[in-house]
């Protein structure tokens, strides 16, 4: 039998370094769309090891493993590690719906002390430490791709988005950084 | 010195930083800190362009972003020739290349001024009523000429070369405009803590103090306090100062665009940097300090060149030591052109009258004048001007009449007031009120979450109004939730000067139509005279008047000129100025670049490329893209030496005897999960889903509400409660909105959920009688056997080593399967794919191929073969719809009568009679091609190819009752020549669809 | 650029994160594959438009991607109201007489 295919990543080789501000090619993860009604959280959120969170725009974070509340019933779940995750939601009887998209998304990590400033860019939201803090996650826009921003530190955003608009997002992302304010 | 007009003891400029610069080939000096506008003056340069209509010499007016006159090219390079920008506004720098814009040959000898002498048949409403015919005239003589003379400047000729950005910015407190009272505002909120953004379109705020020669601000000169303050508030984190930046549009909600320049001013800009910056700004509260803006006397002869604003001649005095003239008269209606008088005579700079329309002004700033030495002229008018191409004398009479007296003067300061810069309020659709005692519109009702503070809220002392700023800049910290900290200190200001009301309309003694033009709108060449015609002919309201009269219609939207005709009309129709209406202001305040509109959105960045994971693999391998939508797809793969269509033949050719291999990546793919998931998909697609087997696929079709097919695709059952649904490539996103749709508000009872897996999947297509042997070797826990595994079935297993999905099903009639495979993995398993087709004579193939494939079979491909009236018996698909089925999205609509009348047009298939003519997509079909003009339409070609496969054209067409014209002889009438096709069923190839079992 | 209040979100958030959906409280009829020509006519053609306040879909797409409904002034642009899908419409000041 064959040898497991490669894996080739749609940011391979692009990185950017400026000042204030650095752009890279998050590591591939696992990642789960996972949605459910209220109910089924305290089965899924044990299975997942973590604490689903129930407010709009938080997110929880626990060792490499993180759940980013999209939507009243949508979480994106995140896995540093590449643990399986569809296997650990299979487990939960509770109702549910789990599906891989571990390679739907790509990210980027933006980090440096313009990283709020680079992201206001294409970024409509209010990104400041007041209204976006530490751990906010939102789904949004930036330029003209849809995106999931998830600030992990003060200086400090995950960007994901579709594969196909990493390189749009990658290059916009490029553009802003290299532009002095 | 840099230039004769440059007095060393006047102004804030550097004599020791010269600047070189050329205005029409002719080289300058100027001051780091000069406009264009103040270095010409230093070198005693009024005459700077051509008016739009007469062609008339016109010199600069104003010494900020209102200047109707000076507008010129500024000309860096071969693509980098901007037209049309403001000489009061271009700041200098060396090397500068301005050339004046509107004359030919040259600016001092024009050949269009002969217009000038035209001038009675160039009258209001002139293009309305001359070129109304006859119609013939239009092509032949009107247009072309008026084309060649209309325009303002030369539009460049070669792309932009430079780059422009965008930033969307959050604020407490947006202060836009950095005068006395936006600086007290912006200084009052920040140290209150709001988050404050403050704007000014100048490089240094400062606002009127540039000017203002007697302004005291907490002790200092105004113009030395409002650099103290500035420092001040660039120290605080939660403040951005945005120079050089002019805030154009407010929109709904507290969004206002501010347009920054940041290279226009650098002699040589770092090619990195944006020229411009788009900043899209959500305040909280926006603080309005715009300011106001003098109008100019409307009298005969007002524009010849040397007659400017009387604040226009202060600022270039005061802040850039440049006198305009050596004799300089003044010529006002109000107060505050006397500290123009006064200031210029401090300079040495001789005023030898000063003509007061009113008959007795008084105050402080009159008797000052008279103590110095000023003549007054009450109760006067100029009533006429001299000079050819610069003013040499002016004619003054008294108002009451009385003998005419002639003054020399080479420049005259006018001033008939004072408006308040309400565009930005107006546009926020606040409602302006007329304070009838001052003869001023000033904001009345806001209609969001603004304030205006100072000249632009019709304050016009300087203590007032930096109380009133300071106030509002507080209250909006608070309002907004901003901790205190502590009240902004108070400082003294006073000002001699009071901005006080002037007068609107024609000074008097210019309504005689003697003594030449008196102008009301100069960059639009609109005399009072016009106006007053304008009225005579008809016109009631403001905006028939500007419509008829162009008057407010130029670049500078008539920042100097709408009071002025507003009065004119006013006064014709004998009403209050507000029944007659002020023209709406609208978004930009000033001209903004097309580059700053559209930010980051050029070449690469337009809008997203898509590629998909096996992209890399179609480039190495010498595929011809073409663009889906977003995405770029393979069309073909030639080889070396081939065109398209052998290209595309071959892969044709060689899908059917062997195989081939494609990329489908881009297919949207839908997972619905849940327990209600097939109860959801009964309601969604016409199809029955519910028996569907696990493992089993079926081609759905999706209706819209109205009957109308909306979508298709193949949707596999992977559980009792997952399905894997397929939409057209272009479809993905509409499909699941439409989806989402009716699920959360139609049918939020269902237990099932979306998500949009498109981009998961790598989708590797192999197809054609080989394609089996090709999958086999890859794949692992499957038996591939048509009996276990047959058309239209599903499997989850493992190719190459990573889980995948197996379908067996065919877009074009062979025997077929799609490998789906996690996206990462995808340029992997296409390139295995790839190794074990070449073994068996395999192609790659691209998306034409695929479309002759399927047409071939008479499949249809949603949006070319239907257009959003084509119902599913149309496209000759009833049998997808499930008969028994009581409700699915479109049940109602496709029994409305006129879908289900006779007469619809119907999908058949079409055969050239000469073989090797292939149609033309969109073509008209016709019964009888010798009917007379206009033909009755039968139909039209959705679909047209070479088939290599049948040897002959093939064509797809919706025609009318076509389904009945099976063999009838039909016609397609095109520009060189009718073509006579015969009407065939859809399917071309194995009509009886043996190939996809093997 | 409008700034609208998510009811999911719990906030406002700017316009380009949304997409209209036309007209709100226009359900779908129960027994739609049974009903007039009149009836389809209504629930799927006629649209009210109105000048002033006016009941209308929005979804949130780039944001939680929920619908949901809104009431606004289309002279102002003012949101008088966004609520939830499924609620009935808020009673509004100086509406309905
Ligand atoms: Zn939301």
């Amino acid at each position: 039998m064959v040898e497991a295919a490669r894996r080739t990543s749609p940011l391979e080789g692009r990185a950017f370094r400026g000042h204030g501000i650095v752009l890279a090619p998050a590591a591939p993860a696992s990642r789960l769309s996972l949605r459910a009604a209220e109910e089924a959280l305290p089965a899924l959120s044990k299975a997942l090891g973590l604490s689903l969170p129930r407010r709009p725009k938080t997110s929880a974070a626990e060792g490499g493993r993180a759940a980013l509340w999209l939507g009243p019933d949508e979480w994106l779940v995140i896995d540093e590690q590449g643990a399986d995750l569809p296997a650990l939601a299979a487990g939960v009887s509770a109702l549910h719906s789990a599906v891989d998209i571990s390679h739907r998304n790509t990210a980027i990590l933006v980090s440096g002390k313009r990283a709020e400033e680079v992201l206001a860019a294409g970024c409509p939201q209010d990104l400041c430490e007041a209204r976006f803090p530490v751990g906010a996650a939102s789904r949004t826009v930036f330029g003209k791709a849809e995106i999931v921003l998830w600030r992990t530190g003060k200086t400090v955003f995950r960007v994901e988005c579709w594969r196909s608009f990493s390189d749009y997002v990658f290059s916009l992302l490029e553009k802003a950084a290299r532009e002095t304010m | 010195m840099a230039g004769a007009f440059r007095l060393p003891a006047a102004g804030r400029l550097d004599a020791g930083r010269t600047l070189r610069f050329t205005f029409d080939g002719v080289s300058h000096t100027g001051l780091a800190g000069d406009t264009l506008a103040s270095a010409l003056l230093a070198n005693g340069v009024h005459l700077v362009g051509r008016s739009f209509k007469y062609h008339r010499p016109r010199g600069i007016l104003a010494a900020g972003a209102e200047e109707p006159n000076a507008l010129v090219g500024i000309h860096r390079d071969a693509a980098r020739r901007t037209p049309n920008v403001r000489a009061t506004v271009q700041e200098l720098y060396d090397g500068l290349n301005a050339v004046s814009q509107n004359r030919w040959p040259s600016l001092s000898f024009d050949v269009g001024a002969l217009n000038d002498l035209a001038a009675p048949f160039f009258s209001a409403g002139f293009y309305y009523k001359t070129f109304m015919w006859p119609r013939a005239a239009w092509e032949r003589l009107y247009e072309p000429v008026i084309r060649r003379a209309a325009g303002l400047g030369v539009a460049p000729d070669q792309p932009d070369p430079d780059n422009y950005s965008n930033r969307f910015a959050h604020c407490d407190v947006l202060v836009v405009g950095a005068g006395p009272a936006g600086l007290a505002a912006a200084l009052a909120a920040a140290e209150a803590g709001a988050r404050v953004i403050l704007a000014d379109e100048q490089p240094q705020p400062g606002g009127s103090l540039r000017f203002e020669s007697g302004a005291v601000i907490d002790g200092k000169p105004g113009w030395e306090w409002a650099q103290e303050t500035v420092a001040r508030l660039a120290a605080k984190d939660n403040v951005r100062i945005l120079t050089r930046t002019t805030g154009f549009g407010y929109y709904a909600h507290n969004m206002v665009a501010l347009a920054e320049r940041l290279t226009d001013h650098l002699a040589a800009p770092d090619a990195q940097a944006p020229r411009e910056r788009l900043w899209q700004v959500r305040a909280g509260r926006v603080v309005l300090a715009t300011g106001a803006i003098e109008r100019h006397m409307v009298f005969p002869g007002n524009d010849r060149p040397g007659i400017m604003l009387a604040a226009a001649g202060r600022t270039y005095l005061n802040h850039y030591g440049v006198a305009v003239g050596r004799r300089v008269a003044v010529y006002t209606a109000c107060d505050s052109a006397y500290a123009a008088a006064l200031d210029l005579k401090k300079q040495g700079i001789a005023v030898p009258v000063l003509v007061d329309a009113r008959q007795a002004p008084q105050g402080g700033l009159v008797e000052q004048a008279r103590e110095a030495g000023i003549e007054v002229l009450a109760g006067h008018a100029v009533t006429g001007t001299r000079g050819r191409l610069r003013l040499s004398a002016i004619e003054v009479v008294p108002v009451a009449g009385g003998p005419q007296r002639r003054v020399e003067a080479d420049a005259l300061l006018t001033s008939a007031g004072w408006t308040p810069a309400v565009h930005l309020f107006s546009q926020s659709r606040g409602k302006l009120a007329y304070d009838a005692g001052t003869g001023r519109f000033l904001p009345g009702t806001h209609a969001q979450n603004a304030v205006c503070v100072g000249a632009c809220n019709g304050t016009t002392d300087l203590g007032m109004v930096v109380e009133e700023a300071l106030h509002a800049g507080a209250e909006a910290a608070g309002q907004t939730g901003a901790q205190a900290r502590g009240a902004t200190a108070r400082p003294e200001a006073r000002s001699p000067e009071g901005w006080s009301a002037g007068i609107a309309g024609p000074a008097p003694g210019a309504e005689a139509g003697k003594g030449g033009k008196a102008f009301v709108d100069f960059q639009n060449d609109v005399t009072a005279k016009d106006i007053a015609q304008a009225v005579r002919e008809g016109m009631r309201s403001i905006e028939h008047v500007k419509r008829f009269t162009t008057t407010g219609m130029a670049t500078d939207q008539g920042k100097t000129s709408n009071l002025h005709a507003l009065a004119i009309a006013a006064r014709m129709l004998d009403k209050p100025v507000p029944e007659v209406g002020l023209t709406t202001f609208r978004p930009p305040y000033t001209p903004v670049t097309f580059g700053a509109l559209v930010g980051h959105g050029r070449g690469a960045l337009f809008e997203p490329t898509r590629r998909t994971p096996i992209h890399a693999w179609a480039e190495a391998h010498g595929a011809v893209f073409e663009d889906v939508g977003q995405w770029k797809r393979a069309w073909y793969f030639p080889k070396d030496g081939e065109d398209m269509h052998a290209a595309v033949a071959r892969e044709c050719r060689t899908v059917r005897q062997a195989a081939g291999i494609f990329d489908a990546s881009t297919l949207g793919k839908i997972e619905v999960v849940g327990p209600d998931a097939a109860r959801f998909m009964e309601l969604m697609y016409t199809n029955p889903w519910a028996r569907l087997e696990v493992g089993r696929c079926r081609y759905g079709i999706m209706l819209r509400e109205d009957g109308f097919i909306y979508d298709d695709g193949v949707v596999g059952r992977l559980a009792e409660d997952r399905f894997h649904v397929t939409t057209t490539t272009g479809g993905a996103p509409r499909v699941l909105h439409h989806m989402e749709d009716y699920l959360q508000t139609e049918f939020p009872h269902l237990k099932v959920w979306l998500t949009s897996t498109t981009e998961q999947w790598a989708v590797i297509a192999v197809q054609g009688p080989r394609a089996r042997d090709i999958v086999a070797p890859l794949v692992e826990g499957v038996d591939l056997s048509d009996a276990a595994m047959p058309h239209m079935s599903v499997r989850t297993c493992r190719v190459c080593g990573v889980p995948a999905r197996l379908f067996r099903i065919s877009f074009t009639g062979e025997r077929g399967f799609e490998i789906n495979v996690p996206a990462d993995h995808g340029l992997a398993v296409w390139e295995a794919v790839w190794a074990q087709g070449e073994r068996h004579g395999a192609v790659a193939y691209g998306t034409e191929t695929m479309h002759v494939l399927r047409a071939e079979k008479g499949f249809i491909i949603v949006g070319q073969d239907t257009d959003g009236t084509v119902t599913p018996d149309d496209a000759g698909l009833a049998w997808a719809i499930g008969k028994k089925k009581t409700d699915f999205v479109g049940i109602r609509g496709l029994r409305r009568t006129d879908l289900v009348a006779p007469g619809r047009r119907q999908l058949i298939g079409l055969k050239t009679l000469d073989p090797s003519i292939v149609l033309e997509e969109g073509a008209q079909i016709v019964a009888d091609p010798n009917q007379k003009v206009p033909m009755k339409m039968l139909g039209f070609v959705t679909s047209a190819y070479w088939s290599e496969n049948c040897g002959h054209s093939i064509a797809l067409a919706l025609v009318e009752d076509g389904r009945a014209r099976m063999g009838e002889r039909l016609y397609v009438p095109m520009p060189d020549g009718t073509i006579e096709v015969e009407v065939t069923s859809t399917v071309f190839f194995d009509e009886k669809g043996e190939r996809v079992h093997g | 650029m409008l700034l609208i209040y998510c009811p999911y979100c719990e906030e406002e958030r700017p316009e380009l994160e949304f997409r209209h959906a036309g007209e709100a409280h226009i359900a779908r009829p129960e027994n739609i594959a049974g009903i007039s020509d009149e009836a389809f006519e209504r629930y799927f053609f006629i649209r009210s438009n109105p000048k002033g306040i006016a009941y209308e879909r929005w979804r949130h797409i780039h944001g939680c991607a929920r619908f949901f409904n809104a009431a606004r002034d289309t002279v102002s642009d003012r949101f008088l109201a966004t609520y939830r899908t499924g609620e009935p419409k808020p009673r509004l000041e100086g509406e309905g007489q």
